[in-house]
């Protein structure tokens, strides 16, 4: 077992070089294992004291499958200004429910948080979604959900500046790809966690892609989810996938608190079905 | 596209109904190959913020065209708005989507497989189909299958947009409307005829 090094939060870090002496200031916290199991990344986890955000449709307050929430805010655009409120309408469509239910079941004990960015229409959903996503990343979220994505070129730079910044500030986005024949962000970008889906009933089964752009593989294929009015729903797609692995993502930082996006990216490389993962 | 373009792609370009008739052949494929019920292409008209029903197969297919909702009503809403697929096999469940349905359409699918309409960075609309034939469970096949025939209603829809843009920039310009019959022209006449033409158009670009 090698025990890596790491620096305790608090003392001043070297920003862009290590000089010698400053060596022994970057201890890593996390003893890596001989082989890094499912046992080792989140057995006996259940996803307490880590902060989910579900950046979607809303959520359905009091669903039985979602349970509480810890906050519920929406991003509507007031007086021409785009402004984050606390929200109780809760959600629109069962978009977000239905994400929120799945991470719900598979880190029962984790802390979502509903943030509405879709349903105000369409024209100007570009605005209210990078509104949304600086707002959770400012808010230090562990892990932000994103079953959505953008065509519009012109957001694309603010959108990767936003995906670079939550990675710096250990906030994991996971985010949905698609299987269309265009460009969409932000689950393009490297700095986030992008999913597909595969045909599997398990929802701990999922795949690390050798071929990105598309990471990883979960479960998003003719699914029952949570959605409106209490009910469950059978569904499929990429937007399904999604909230497993935010759910994953959740139970291994529950358990090793200290792992950076890079880092957590790297448990799950080592943890997925196809690199010899079980459960 | 500028006014002048418009102008003479309006001159150029088919008749609206032959992008019509490709969007409609789009859904009647779709329908068939899904052995589905009904299948329809909803056009996002940005100005209105709605969606407009623009081709429909099988049930609804008399009464449906034109019929408009808000556009982030509905599964098709949530499709472009996510622009992310999505198929649900027990629509009666919800009886939210159900009334929805029931109050727009007259018609309550119990299953529906949507997927958002792009073409390079804009959604131009939705593509749904409802009831495909039920005797298995939904494949990631069916679904990439799903996203070709949206890749083909989206080329469709693209060309009929720019088509019914060219023509009301032509509608507010008689100057505009004049250049538009002769593009049209050079394009209708024999060869030597349009050599001459295009000579001829040669010495005025050099002229202006």
């Amino acid at each position: 077992m090698s025990v890596l090094a790491h620096a305790s939060s608090g003392e001043e870090l070297p920003a862009w070089s290590l000089p010698a002496e400053a060596s022994g200031r970057i201890r890593l916290p996390v003893a890596w294992p001989e082989r890094v199991t499912r046992e080792w990344a989140w057995g006996g986890s259940t996803g307490a004291g880590v902060r989910v955000c579900v950046l979607d449709s809303g959520v359905e307050q009091a669903h039985p499958l979602v349970g509480s929430l810890a906050r519920s805010v929406a991003v509507l655009r007031e007086e021409g200004e785009l402004r984050v409120v606390d929200d109780d309408e809760g959600d629109l469509c069962g978009h977000g429910t239905a994400c929120a239910g799945i991470i719900r079941a598979i880190a029962p004990d984790c802390e979502l948080t509903s943030a509405r960015v879709l349903g105000a229409g369409y024209t100007g959903g570009g605005e209210i979604l990078l509104a949304g996503l600086a707002w959770a990343v400012e808010q230090g979220f562990d892990i932000v959900n994103m079953s959505l994505s953008t065509t519009k070129r012109n957001f694309v730079e603010r959108l990767h500046e936003l995906a670079d910044r939550a990675y710096f500030r250990r906030t994991i986005l996971v985010a949905s790809a698609h299987n269309m024949p265009v460009e969409s962000f932000p689950w393009r970008f490297a700095s986030v966690i992008s999913v597909g889906s595969h045909e599997e009933s398990d929802p701990l089964a999922f795949y690390y892609n050798p071929s990105p752009p598309v990471e990883f593989f979960a479960r998003g294929v003719d699914l029952d989810v949570p959605w409106l009015g209490g009910a469950t729903l059978r569904s499929t797609g990429n937007s399904f996938a999604t909230p497993h692995i935010t759910g994953i993502a959740a139970l291994v930082l529950a358990k090793h608190r200290d792992l950076t996006p890079f880092q957590l990216k790297s448990v799950l490389l080592l943890t997925a079905t196809n690199a010899g993962g079980e459960a | 596209m500028s006014d002048l373009q418009a102008a003479v792609a309006a001159g150029v370009l088919g008749a609206e109904e032959g992008y019509r008739s490709l969007l409609q052949a789009t859904v009647e494929v779709a329908r068939a190959i899904f052995f589905a019920h009904a299948s329809s292409v909803f056009m996002l008209d940005e100005e209105q913020d709605e969606l407009v029903f623009e081709a429909v197969a099988g049930e609804g297919a008399g009464n449906l065209l034109g019929r408009r909702f808000p556009s982030s009503t509905g599964i098709a809403g949530w499709v472009l708005v996510t622009r992310q697929p999505l198929v649900v096999d027990d629509v009666a469940a919800d009886t939210r989507f159900s009334r929805e349905a029931a109050d727009s359409t007259g018609y309550v699918p119990k299953s529906v497989m949507a997927v958002p309409l792009l073409v390079e960075e804009r959604s131009l609309g939705v593509l749904e189909v409802l009831d495909r034939r039920a005797d298995a469970r939904i494949t990631l096949a069916e679904v990439d299958l799903l996203g070709l025939f949206a890749n083909q209603a989206a080329i469709a829809l693209d060309l009929l947009q720019r088509g019914r843009r060219a023509r009301g920039v032509l509608e507010g310009s008689a100057e505009l409307a004049a250049l538009a019959r002769v593009a049209a022209r050079i394009e209708s006449v024999d060869a030597s005829e349009r050599a001459a033409a295009l000579q001829l158009l040669a010495a005025l670009e050099r002229l202006i």
